[in-house]
């Protein structure tokens, strides 16, 4: 009872990273509430993928299995869950701001009437006094997110209702092995029970998945754009100068809006979060909600033509001047002092 | 095939692109009054979808229903004027301060009193809070299907609608029976432009708290044109429970709010020069953070 659950995602019989990702910070999270790390594992044909999830230090994996549970269908998958946490009565509930995710959080805030908040770029424990009731609340979850355009960073709490309910982007949190040898207890959800026809009344026609085809989350390099590169032809530069040094290109929301890049590629809170160890940004102006995704590159080149860019407050070379004078020099010097 | 009623919610944000000084309020809420309003982008795609069922199947209405101050009856003429049949303004001090569960259940409350109705369209998400929520909770507390992330319209008949949508990694087609609430994604197509003769006939539409600021000769057109009127609602018309309303009805609540504040390296400035250029690489390939 009252422990931090996890929904866990599944693509291509593997456990979704994002979902690691929420195992690794709600063990913490556990480990600080004296309580225990359960996952819920829904899928068809998943025996034994349980055994991927309990390095993480997973005390509990519930599993339901069965063919109507893939693809994903927000109904079946929400009444599981229901039944699930109106039994177990979770204080925390992690889930990835995925399509998966994002569907089916919210269905389930809503009938349980609890709190939940999209996209946290943190989760701590602590405490809050309410000074109009005179309550004190211990061990709540802070969820930390950038809001309102990026201008501001709020710490929402919900200390009334639990579970306590939040969306974490992938690759914001770290993904660690607790302990190789750890064992947890699987219990299986008798699902078709629990099913009948009017779960069933939205059907999957069609679906095309792709592999990732970007893979910038792990690259060591990213030369990132911005609005202010202009234009989708001018992007071309960022993958010249990406091509030669070996990175990915990513872009800017602002960029992505613009039609100047794919969504892919995107950077920052409502994007993929990364951690390169060299991040060119090119005509980013770096509002808060792009550096939540780009904040613990190792090293921070900044181009842009405008020097009081917020971006150049965090970054560790700041040259100021247009993209198109600056990218082809680097390739020349590159080039030059490489050999 | 029968006639539909449709609904499409829209939200009026902050254009969260031009945040100045007094975007917050000192409770930690949005000073919206402080800042330019727009249609929310995503509804616009909601809005524009909507348009096409009705294009599709003949007799069908379409109207929008949005949740706001006053001044937000302008996303309602924004509908008009590009093809929507009339729109709701929701509209009450008790709604302040919601967050998306309050604002689900009073929109939902809402639908319930409009009685009849097959799809419910409305954007992913809004701007000024990318929660992606509203929607969901909205269908949850209809008790109806939800499609999220729509993108486009494959078909529809009277039995189902069948919905293209887009995935992080792919596209999926799904079909649903209705009653069905749809999320539109931006990769949906954009919205239509105005439709001048529709300007012309719902320029001065307004909400009845609007015509109070008019003059004799306004209100005596208002009153042989009933199209000109635009429904304004507030608690009163609807069937909810004071406590489940605005902050109190909000389980999240903002404990604290940053500014944001750099913390400001200590930066190299450099200039496109040759020179600069040629030490920077130099450099980079030296501390092996390139080559």
């Amino acid at each position: 009872m009252n422990n931090i659950f996890v929904y866990c995602e599944i693509e291509d019989r593997e456990i979704a990273d994002v979902s690691l990702e929420l195992l690794t910070k709600g063990k913490t999270l556990a480990n600080q509430l004296s309580c225990k790390l359960e996952a819920i594992l829904l899928g068809s044909d998943i025996n034994g993928l349980e055994n991927q999830l309990y390095k993480y230090g997973v005390d509990v994996v519930h599993t339901g299995d069965d063919k109507r549970l893939s693809p994903y269908l927000t109904l079946p998958h929400t009444k599981i869950i229901m039944e699930l946490f109106a039994k177990e009565k979770p204080q925390v509930g992690l889930f990835g701001a995925t399509s998966v995710g994002r569907d089916l959080a919210p269905r389930i805030a809503s009938a349980m009437k609890c709190g939940l908040t999209a996209d946290c770029t943190s989760l701590e424990i602590g405490e809050h006094y309410d000074k109009k009731t005179d309550t004190k609340y211990e061990n709540l979850l802070y969820q930390i997110r950038p809001a309102f355009g990026g201008n501001i960073v709020a710490t929402i709490i919900n200390p009334e209702t639990r579970p306590q309910l939040a969306t974490v982007r992938e690759g914001v949190m770290k993904m660690e092995v607790y302990d190789e040898a750890y064992k947890g207890e699987l219990k299986k959800i008798n699902v078709d029970e629990l099913f009948d026809d009017s779960d069933f009344v939205v059907k999957v026609i069609e679906r095309h998945m792709e592999s990732k085809k970007v893979n910038i989350k792990n690259a060591g390099i990213i030369v990132a754009g911005g609005y202010g590169v202009g234009s989708k032809e001018n992007f071309k530069l960022l993958y010249n100068l990406a091509e030669v040094l070996g990175a990915e290109v990513g872009a800017s929301r602002a960029a992505v809006d613009a039609g100047f890049s794919e969504h892919e590629r995107q950077i920052g809170q409502t994007g993929i979060t990364v951690r390169p160890k060299l991040y060119i940004a090119c005509g980013i102006s770096g509002q808060i909600q792009h550096r939540a995704g780009m904040t613990d590159s190792s090293m921070v080149i900044s181009i842009n033509t405008d020097d009081k860019a917020p971006i150049n407050q965090i970054a560790d070379y700041v040259i100021t001047g247009d993209i198109s004078e600056t990218i082809p020099k680097m390739i020349k010097y590159y080039k030059k002092n490489s050999k | 095939m029968k006639a539909l009623k449709i609904i499409v919610l829209a939200k009026q944000v902050p254009d969260t692109r031009n945040v100045g000084k007094d975007a917050m309020k000192a409770d930690g809420t949005v000073n919206r009054a402080a800042l330019a309003a727009i249609f929310n982008p995503e509804d616009l795609n909601a809005l524009e979808l909507a348009l096409q069922l009705k294009d599709k199947v003949k007799g069908s209405t379409l109207t929008i229903l949005t949740m706001g101050p006053g001044r937000a009856a302008e996303v309602i003429r924004e509908g008009l004027y590009r093809g929507a049949d009339n729109g709701i303004l929701l509209t009450d001090r008790k709604f302040a301060g919601s967050d998306t569960l309050a604002t689900s259940y009073a929109l939902a409350q809402t639908i319930k009193k409009m009685k009849d109705f097959d799809v419910v369209f409305a954007g992913r998400q809004a701007i000024d809070g990318d929660t992606a929520q509203v929607g969901p909770q909205v269908a949850d507390k209809l008790n109806i299907p939800q499609i999220t992330y729509a993108e486009e319209i494959v078909d529809v008949n009277d039995k189902e609608i069948i919905i293209k949508r887009r995935l992080d990694r792919g596209v999926e087609v799904v079909s649903s029976s209705k009653p069905v609430l749809i999320t539109v994604h931006s990769s949906a197509p954009d919205c239509r432009p105005r439709n001048a003769k529709l300007l012309m006939k719902y320029k001065h539409s307004k909400t009845v708290t609007e015509v109070q600021d008019m003059s004799e000769d306004y209100l005596d057109i208002y009153q042989t044109r009933p199209y000109l009127k635009i429904e304004e609602w507030s608690v009163n018309d609807i069937e909810v429970e004071d406590r489940a309303l605005g902050l109190g009805g909000s389980p999240t609540k903002v404990k604290k709010i940053e500014n944001v504040v750099f913390k400001a390296k200590e930066s190299k400035k450099l200039t496109p020069l040759d020179e600069d250029i040629d030490d920077l690489m130099k450099e980079l390939i030296e501390n092996h953070t390139i080559g």
